[in-house]
């Protein structure tokens, strides 16, 4: 009966999160003396998660970038710092703020804020309209894999 | 003690010379994207043989001396392989017409030709048959040294164009100044990034296998950067063209270029 019961919990949770990752909402964050304390909608990133998506073309692609110490991919770019012991100099709540919006730091720089306001945003493409670059569970991924590079 | 306030001082000075360096799109002289590939792409862009751009310079020449039903052709007027052409006239476009009370970009020229002295039917911007002949015509001043004139009339939409080249667009939230002045020199992946002139345009692209016009490359960046680009041959695209080009004044016309 009991097993019935954590099944059908189970269940419901992964309908829901589904629903949610449908149509996730925009989640306020804070810029607290150049860091972002909390964790988005107090979600709990995965490491092995976040290393995909720095990979990925179509998702964080860091490695376009940032050189990283993952070595079955060639080819790693220069344009922004190496990230191989970023953990080391950073921590977590101002990793947070340099993913989420690098221009409240440097309004300059070329680093796309990957959870950055959308309206924010000057002519945006149609598909994209509203939508922050990464969802929330991706941004915390990716700051958990980051947080294993010391 | 006493070394302290220097220490201070000389951080200042650091700080403010990179502020400096991020704030002003720092003067730098124009090197031609040539510098950043590879030395097999170079030979490539070097032999005419083996350059693929060339199919697209024969495709222009065909059109060049094609005969429309008026019975004339480009040749009639600028000569056999358009010997009567002034190369370096070439290299001044886009120019000012007092006639149409705008700049007008070469191939914008070309469909002017093509329309009031052959009566063929226009071009829409960029389709493959302008691009050809804009081409085959830039391909004829290859080695003249680009010379884009952007005082008096031409001065405001160079301005814009400026204005368009620091423009953040898109879900990216970058600007060409991003890539092509602070970050140029710099590998993307394994891609150097160049300073981002026009003295190849129309280039043959290894990435997509094709010839690609100035105002298709800006469309590729906008896309890029998830932004809702601007119309083929629209003003804006023909202001930013105006600015990439003057930027790169003192360059010579490599058309067709191999790139990435």
């Amino acid at each position: 009966m009991r097993s019935v019961l954590r099944a059908t919990i189970v269940t419901v949770l992964i309908l829901s999160s589904q629903a949610l990752a449908m149509a996730e909402e925009y989640l306020p964050w804070k810029n607290n003396s150049m860091a972002i304390e909390k964790a988005l909608g107090g979600l709990k990133g995965n490491p092995q998660r976040g290393r995909a998506i720095v990979i990925a073309p179509d998702k964080g692609s860091c490695l376009t970038c940032h050189h990283l110490p993952i070595d079955e991919e060639l080819f790693h770019g220069t344009v922004g710092p190496d990230l191989t012991t970023i953990a080391s100099r950073l921590t977590e709540a101002e990793i947070r703020l340099r993913i989420v919006d690098e221009k409240m730091i440097n309004p300059n720089t070329i680093m796309p804020g990957y959870y950055r306001d959308p309206n924010k945003f000057n002519q945006v493409a149609e598909a994209y309209y509203g939508k922050t670059f990464l969802t929330a569970q991706e941004v915390e991924d990716v700051i958990a894999y980051l947080m294993t590079l010391k | 003690m006493k070394s302290m306030p220097i220490k201070i001082f000389l951080q200042y000075v650091s700080l403010f010379s990179f502020y400096l360096l991020s704030c002003t799109g720092y003067a730098i002289e124009p090197v031609s994207g040539y510098a950043y590939i590879s030395q097999d792409t170079q030979e490539m862009q070097d032999d005419e043989f083996a350059n693929p751009g060339m199919t697209t310079v024969d495709k222009g020449r065909a059109l060049f001396h094609a005969v429309a039903e008026n019975g004339k052709n480009c040749a009639s007027c600028h000569g056999e392989d358009g010997v009567s052409l002034k190369k370096s006239r070439i290299a001044e476009y886009p120019i000012y017409s007092y006639e149409s009370q705008r700049p007008i970009t070469l191939q914008e020229q070309v469909n002017i030709c093509w329309q009031d002295k052959l009566d063929n039917i226009p071009f829409i911007y960029d389709c493959a048959d302008a691009v050809a002949l804009e081409t085959y015509v830039r391909y004829l001043a290859r080695g003249e040294v680009i010379n884009v004139d952007v005082s008096g009339p031409m001065q405001p939409y160079f301005k814009a164009g400026e204005e368009l080249y620091n423009m953040r667009v898109g879900q990216l939230d970058m600007a060409c100044i991003h890539c092509h002045v602070y970050h140029q020199g710099q590998k993307l992946r394994g891609q150097t990034l160049s300073q981002g002139h026009s003295n190849g345009f129309p280039e043959y692209r290894l990435q997509t296998g094709q010839i690609t016009s100035l105002h298709r490359r800006f469309t590729e960046c906008f896309v890029t950067f998830r932004a809702k680009p601007f119309d083929l041959g629209s003003e804006d695209f023909i202001n930013l063209e105006i600015y990439v080009h003057a930027r790169g004044n003192g360059l010579k016309i490599e058309t067709p270029a191999v790139r990435y």
